[in-house]
């Protein structure tokens, strides 16, 4: 099939496949009225090119709020813009659908469409668009519907409003790579005549060279090596030697020497070491810092949560932002809209989805006074809620209360570190001995040079090169087969890991494509009916059974509706059709089907059986399962009932603990109490009641399947359809900590030879200059072929 | 030979210079976004007329 013909068949806007011809203009087709209407407003505005950059550019969004009217409450206001004066008001939204270069153009059209808009700047890789706009012609709500009317609704959640502003740490790095760069280079051009040696008329020279050199250094010394210094004085103070130490003590003699030999006229000192030292120090550090701009690794319960809620007072709706929101407040919840602290259901029927919590979708039906947990979603009608407890001490969000959420990170104590303390004493007992030697000898000059010389040779710079050379080598290679980890840091942490713990529901369950089967009997006319009303509907259910059921012709559907949480009913042929939960059912059906992942069918009042809605495992669980168990501790806890138990075991190898109804407390304690035997967790989940767990365990591994989805805070993100590439994703961490080793022992012997010049007091900053590099670059070329060759061996990408 | 303090002079200064340079574009946020220029060059200035 040609990429035309299939244009033709799918929808101008966002590809999908077109159902009928009841949605068309000017012989575009499309799936539904939704993308019709972007469309639309998009020919209206002339910004068709939008679909010339890319074909079917649009995204079929599930509107999820319609309902903005906060956006006009001037403290809610205030809490989302970034800048606002007479005139103007600047605001950054993050947007989900943003994914290929038509979005960045539209969106940067936006004044096109709005003349209040002022300008709009999208950073791709973020997902964020910058919005100015004159806020007297157009207010923030027009704004933020207009985005939604092209769909491309913006994120607005709890953890946007306080909103932490993002570390300048980065940049300040790169300040100080620009400035040890520019002072090695210039350093090396007045070290250069030194070394090819200077005639006796270039000798007036020589000692201003000298000067500049040490010039230089004073700024590498003080503003590039800062950090160095207040490090290793961090560790000191907590009785810890960390791998900075050493590296601020050579800083500190090279730069003394160098001071103390120009000043004294006795030599060119060794600036050129010390401004490369740096330099290269610092770029370990650049390449360690790179991070994931797009993915967010520290979401919490603020990123679900809406930014404000209606409250009823006094028969009266009014928005209130959710920290405003008190114990007793009546509020109101409509169709999507998130319940944001635990309440009592007052009026109206709750048809709840629990899906950001349990990662369980089907809704769960709540009766008048019941609580309902924070974090479920309603799908119906409004419904009212009494508050009973405050946002931060709901059942859900309490969670992020336990001191384990409190506590600094400090669960990875890396290699490096720990290798240091030997380092530094192994180099100041030979340098001591050097220099008692030569002092006991009686040339206390060369004793000086001989222990200086060694501080400086037995440099550890190599291994604080090859670490972060190699970890994020790594990185990236993960990165290419769909698992992102937070920082290099977490590649050792998963070399060490022992024990696996595994969340049941959206973990090692796919959320998408469930099996369907129907129990009865259907004939043909009956499934022609039945395709005739769900191709109606946009619910991925209704979707799937159309599929399933394959009807050739369709007949007209009158008096559709679609009761969300419900079902759809509608009039096919003469006949009312019913399709839905036992709810929607006009009588009450069997005892077997109460389930709700059941869609019941009823036509004409008689009932004709379900279909039914089973869990799809994801592929090459068993395979996955016997070769993590070969030399790890497997563990399932799961918040769902035991009803799955048989399937599970069949999947597990005999005898893994297996443990359901957990709450999210109980999750994090069963880690904590694995890690209280010794054992090194890594915990597999999706949902917001994992993230306890996630947090506790020494590396927490969200599975998801859609990357740019909302994620509990973790370590580390896995794409769910690479969850089987699991054990090779530990071999290859692994086989990087074997490298980093078997690289420390390559810069061992490079110190060593630099060591025997040094204890002879004969080190010349020559051979210095030289030794630094030469070991650096062999330890660079010796990572990245033994990665490749890991890479390859593990049959990685 | 006086002159080569001249010019040593005039080359530390023209690299101070472009340092300087380096240092405005970092805090300007020019190094921020790598991505969407690169798309954002690509773009037809003007939209036919439909």
């Amino acid at each position: 099939m040609t990429a035309e013909h299939l244009q033709a068949l799918n929808c101008y806007h966002c590809g999908n496949e077109v159902p009928d011809e009841a949605y068309h203009t000017d012989d575009k087709k499309f799936c539904c009225q939704g993308c019709k209407s972007v469309f639309e407003i998009l020919s209206e505005n002339n910004l068709c090119s939008y679909y010339t950059y890319n074909i079917n550019p649009g995204r079929t969004e599930n509107r999820r709020n319609t309902h903005y009217e906060y956006l006009d409450e001037p403290s809610i206001i205030s809490d989302l813009v970034n800048y606002r004066d007479n005139d103007i008001t600047v605001i950054s939204f993050y947007i989900p659908a943003i994914h290929c270069s038509s979005c960045v153009w539209l969106l940067e059209h936006l004044y096109k469409i709005n003349s209040g808009i002022i300008n709009s700047r999208i950073d791709f890789l973020k997902k964020e668009v910058n919005i100015t706009f004159k806020h007297k012609e157009v207010s923030l709500r027009q704004v933020v519907e207009l985005l939604a009317s092209i769909n491309y609704e913006p994120a607005l959640s709890l953890q946007d409003v306080v909103k932490e502003k993002k570390d300048s740490v980065n940049r300040s790095l790169i300040k100080k790579i620009a400035v040890a760069g520019f002072c090695m280079g210039n350093v090396m051009l007045f070290s250069f005549p030194e070394y090819l040696g200077l005639s006796n008329f270039e000798e007036q020279f020589k000692h201003l060279f000298g000067l500049l050199n040490l010039a230089f250094a004073v700024p590498v010394t003080f503003y590039c090596g800062r950090d160095f210094f207040i490090s290793a004085g961090n560790g000191l103070k907590n009785k810890l030697i960390n791998i900075d130490a050493p590296l601020a003590l050579i800083i500190a003699v090279l730069f003394l020497r160098t001071a103390f030999e120009v000043i004294t006229k006795t030599g060119p000192g060794f600036t050129d070491t010390l401004t490369g030292l740096v330099f290269l120090l610092l770029i370990g550090r650049w390449v360690k810092q790179r991070t994931y701009n797009h993915l967010s690794f520290t979401r919490d319960y603020r990123s679900y949560f809406p930014v404000a809620i209606t409250t009823l007072r006094e028969g009266k709706e009014k928005p209130i932002s959710i920290a405003e929101l008190v114990v007793g407040e009546r509020i109101l919840i409509r169709n999507n809209e998130i319940i944001p602290a635990d309440s009592i259901l007052m009026k109206g029927k709750g048809f709840v989805d629990f899906s950001f919590v349990t990662g369980e979708s089907a809704p769960v039906l709540k009766v008048l006074g019941e609580v309902i947990y924070a974090g479920g979603r309603q799908t119906g009608e409004a419904i009212e809620l009494e508050v009973v407890k405050p946002v931060s001490q709901s059942y859900l969000t309490q969670l992020w209360n336990n001191e384990t959420f409190k506590a600094p990170d400090t669960k990875i104590v890396n290699f490096n570190d720990g290798i240091a303390k030997y380092f530094a004493i192994v180099t100041f007992v030979i340098a001591f001995g050097a220099g008692a030697y030569w002092f006991v000898s009686g040339d206390s000059g060369k004793a000086w040079a001989a222990f200086t010389a060694v501080l400086i040779v037995a440099c550890p710079c190599v291994l604080t090169l090859s670490t972060p050379f190699t970890l994020s080598t790594v990185l990236g290679i993960f990165d290419r087969n769909n698992f992102y980890l937070k920082s290099t840091d977490v590649v050792e942490q998963l070399a060490k890991i022992d024990t696996i713990v595994f969340d049941k529901t959206g973990t090692i369950t796919s959320p998408n494509a469930p099996h369907i089967t129907f129990c009865g009997q259907l004939n043909d006319e009956e499934k022609v009916i039945i395709a005739s009303l769900g191709r109606n509907s946009i619910h991925p259910l209704s979707r799937q059974i159309v599929k399933l059921v394959k009807a050739d012709v369709y007949f007209d559907v009158h008096h559709f509706t679609e009761t969300p949480g419900k079902g759809i009913s509608g009039k096919v042929k003469g006949k009312h059709i019913l399709m839905g939960n036992s709810v929607l059912m006009s009588k009450l059906v069997g005892e077997a089907c109460f389930d709700t992942s059941c869609v019941h069918v009823e036509i004409d009042g008689g009932y004709l059986g379900y279909f039914k809605v089973s869990r799809q495992w994801r592929k090459d669980l068993k395979t996955l399962t016997n070769i993590l168990g070969a030399s790890n501790t497997l563990h399932l806890i799961s918040g769902d009932n035991a009803s799955d138990q048989e399937a599970v075991s069949v999947i597990f190898p005999p005898g893994t603990p297996t443990k359901f109804k957990q709450s999210p407390q109980d999750k994090l304690e069963y880690v904590a109490a694995l890690q209280a035997k010794n054992k090194k967790v890594l915990m597999l989940g999706d949902g917001l009641n994992d993230a306890g767990a996630l947090k506790q365990s020494d590396l927490g591994v969200a599975v998801t399947d859609d990357v740019n989805n909302f994620n509990p805070c973790c370590d580390a993100i896995l794409q769910g359809d690479y969850l089987v590439k699991l054990p090779q994703f530990i071999q290859l961490a692994k086989d990087a900590i074997k490298t980093i080793k078997r690289s420390f022992v390559i810069s061992a012997t490079y110190n060593l030879a630099g060591v025997f010049f040094a204890v002879q007091g004969t080190l010349s900053p020559l051979t210095a200059a030289v030794l630094m590099p030469m070991s650096t670059v062999t330890i660079i070329v010796f990572t990245s072929l033994c990665t490749r060759y890991f890479t390859f061996k593990n049959k990685l990408k | 030979m006086n002159i080569l303090y001249f010019l040593i002079g005039c080359s530390i200064l023209m690299a101070l210079v472009f340092l300087a340079a380096f240092f405005w574009s970092v805090k300007n946020g020019q190094h921020d976004d790598m991505q969407t220029p690169a798309m954002r060059i690509l773009f037809e200035d003007d939209t036919p007329a439909n």
